[in-house]
């Protein structure tokens, strides 16, 4: 009886051990890519026709699914916070507190959440399926790196457009506040934004969402690639790779904000 | 999608992305833009500047006129050194005087700047000396406290 | 009419070793491809025959043995070299691998763009005269997505013969075409190997049409040369399994039966 639970004990530590030992690899591995990709990507100097096209398929197309939602979640925030902010008779601030909620946390975060489910799994999926039809190997057989030819040229446009995007996001949310606050809640016009002027400053809240953007930026599309890349060559395989791209994001994302928003705003 | 188009898209991309950027910095942060030349720093000493924070407003007359760009610790004097950066285009006499407010009852803290009657103007590195510590709500609270305490001994008196 | 003298092989491969791991692909193979023929390596699935083209191609090392291209070692050169020497080979993978984010014409022209500073112009030109060669001259506008296999494969052939290359490499040429289009791309693969003046191996399991067109043939299996000669010698062969091999037998040296116990016991109860 003690034998079998020591054996299962010792199942379970070699199959943590054996885990560990997996993901450790796997971040070599990773670590090896990275720098890979930045010693290759001396192309897209050369040639920016090549980033150009990925920044259209990276940024462009997503410049939907970043507009409307957050326009709505503009329109969500201004709406709840003025509810409890009301109760305090301090309704008048709902602008600051949409400005800041969004510029420092909701507009980095949910916009790399975003662009990762859609670009970033589409690129996953197109460089899997390359994968997958023999294109990245063609490619190496005509003495071309696919890894400066196809996968440098994608993450430098995703660096690129992330925080773009994320500007935008910010800029549509603050009106969806705008929108609820002044014209369906009775905010004044002026009050509204003379109050976010006078609480968001350029350095500790812009620069700092900039910042984060662009952490999230190499982040996601750094994923995105290193999934497509090593994506076992099968529709299972691509398709695996495609869910592990989103999935991880989120998690690195969210694991990095926490990170970054404690160095960042410590002092205040 | 040919090549022109594709650029086309990118380019409007990117210009919508940048103003974006630059509104959220000016128009939605108090982003403002005083050069090297256009500024003066004078320095302040205070008993106590409560919770007085760098890159707090300066004001005079309501008007923002500078920002706090340092604060430090002297050791000999045991007093609280500020330092201010002030707008090149508004010149104070030398016998001004500092005072930290607060902005509303619970606001943040900002310094407020009185200007004095001296004909000669505060210099770059000049001290202000005439100034007026944060009032700390426990020390008002004592004094409070304290005055109550003398009322009732004279009114015993009577 | 095999190489006999290494100056005329193109391809030495010798004593060559490689597996996977613990799974051994070649065992100790020889193989000499002689220059300006079309040469066929054939078996069974899994034994090995795309291997060998990766080892010629320099993607795969071997484990033991030496792979000689143009008298280069291949597995000890470095990126620079091996990335030269590819430049003289042309691959046709087994569905094509056309790039599918570019028309045909890209397509053909990509190797061109990327390795030469001609002149657009004369791309144009080139690149018409290949596909011209495959008869697809008036579908160059055309996106893979829009191309039939057949197409698509003769689109890719057209493309691996873009800088006129030396050595061409085809993996299951024939695999999954229609009559017509196996005759064409068997019909190609021989006039373009003698128009180019180059060197062609054709790996294949399909006996018909590659025997029609080849000059030599090497059937492997199990990693190692089961049989090699001319076609006639092939066909003259009493080896059991080119036997099985070539007339297509269902059962022989390669069993029809996937080892079980016997089916009589089984049946009868344990």
């Amino acid at each position: 009886m003690i034998k079998r639970s020591f054996s299962t004990i010792a199942a379970i530590l070699r199959h943590l051990g054996a885990r560990v030992t997996r993901n450790l690899l796997n971040l070599g591995l990773a670590a090896r890519f990275f720098v890979a990709i930045i010693a290759s990507s001396a192309i897209c100097l050369r040639r920016p026709s090549l980033v150009i096209k990925e920044v259209y398929f990276i940024g462009v197309l997503s410049l939907v699914i970043i507009i409307v939602p957050g326009l709505f979640v503009g329109l969500v925030l201004g709406l709840q916070m003025y509810d409890t902010l009301e109760r305090f008779g301090s309704g008048d601030i709902v602008g600051m507190v949409v400005a800041l909620a969004l510029i420092r946390e909701l507009g980095p975060v949910l916009s790399a959440l975003l662009i990762s489910s859609r670009a970033g799994s589409a690129v996953t999926a197109e460089i899997g399926l390359m994968k997958t039809t023999e294109q990245l190997t063609a490619m190496e057989m005509m003495a071309i790196q696919p890894i400066s030819r196809v996968i440098a040229p994608r993450f430098w446009a995703g660096i690129l457009s992330v925080p773009l995007l994320t500007s935008i996001f910010n800029v549509v949310g603050i009106f969806g506040g705008y929108i609820v606050a002044v014209l369906l809640l009775g905010v004044d016009m002026g009050t509204f934004w003379s109050q976010i002027e006078a609480a968001v400053d350029f350095r500790l809240d812009v620069v700092n969402g900039i910042i984060k953007s662009l952490f999230f930026g190499v982040a996601i599309t750094f994923i995105a690639v290193f999934q497509g890349y090593h994506a076992a060559p099968t529709a299972e395989g691509v398709s695996l790779a495609t869910t592990q791209t989103v999935v991880k994001s989120a998690f690195v994302v969210l694991g990095m904000d926490f990170v970054l928003t404690a160095f960042m705003f410590r002092g205040i | 999608m040919n090549r022109q188009m594709l650029d086309l898209w990118v380019g409007i991309f990117v210009v919508i992305g940048v103003v974006a950027t630059v509104f959220l910095s000016l128009r939605v942060a108090n982003l403002t833009t005083l050069q090297r030349g256009d500024v003066y720093e004078v320095n302040a000493e205070f008993d106590n500047i409560g919770g007085l924070k760098s890159r707090a407003p300066v004001k005079s007359a309501g008007v923002t006129v500078g920002r706090v760009s340092d604060i430090r610790y002297d050791g000999e004097q045991h007093k609280a050194v500020v330092t201010v950066t002030l707008d090149s285009q508004y010149q104070f006499s030398a016998d001004s005087s500092m005072s930290i407010l607060t902005s509303g009852l619970l606001g943040e803290q900002y310094v407020g700047l009185q200007t004095g009657s001296d004909t000669e103007m505060l210099q770059d590195g000049d001290l202000v000396w005439l100034t007026s510590s944060a009032i700390v709500l426990e020390n008002l609270i004592g004094q409070v406290l304290f005055n109550k305490a003398g009322e009732k001994p004279a009114a015993a008196e009577k | 009419m095999a190489a006999n003298r290494e100056s005329d092989s193109l391809v030495n491969i010798s004593n060559v070793d490689f597996a996977y791991g613990d799974r051994a692909v070649l065992r100790n193979i020889n193989l000499r491809i002689p220059k300006g023929k079309v040469v066929a390596i054939m078996g069974g699935s899994g034994c090995g025959k795309t291997t060998l083209l990766r080892l010629i191609g320099g993607q795969l090392r071997p484990t033991a043995g030496d792979v000689v291209v143009d008298g280069q070692s291949v597995p000890r050169l470095g990126s620079g070299d091996l990335f030269r020497l590819r430049r003289k080979m042309g691959m046709l993978f087994q569905m094509g691998a056309l790039f599918t984010d570019m028309s045909v014409f890209d397509n053909v022209a990509f190797q061109m763009r990327e390795h030469t500073a001609l002149p657009e112009s004369l791309i144009r030109d080139l690149t018409l005269m290949k596909l011209h060669a495959v008869g697809l001259r008036g579908a160059a506008s055309l996106m893979p997505s829009e191309l039939s296999g057949g197409m698509a494969r003769r689109v890719a052939l057209a493309r691996a013969i873009a800088l006129d290359p030396m050595l061409i490499m085809y993996d299951e040429p024939f695999a999954g075409l229609d009559p017509i289009s196996l005759a064409i791309i068997g019909r190609l693969i021989r006039t373009l190997n003698d128009a180019l003046g180059a060197t062609s191996i054709v790996v294949t399991h399909d006996v018909q049409e590659s025997l029609k067109i080849v000059d030599y043939v090497y059937l492997v299996s199990e990693g190692m040369v089961i049989a090699a000669g001319t076609v006639a010698d092939i066909h003259a062969s009493t080896d059991p399994y080119v036997r099985q091999f070539v007339d297509a037998q269902a059962d022989g040296p390669v069993a029809f039966h996937y080892p079980a116990e016997d089916y009589r016991r089984m049946l009868s109860g344990q």
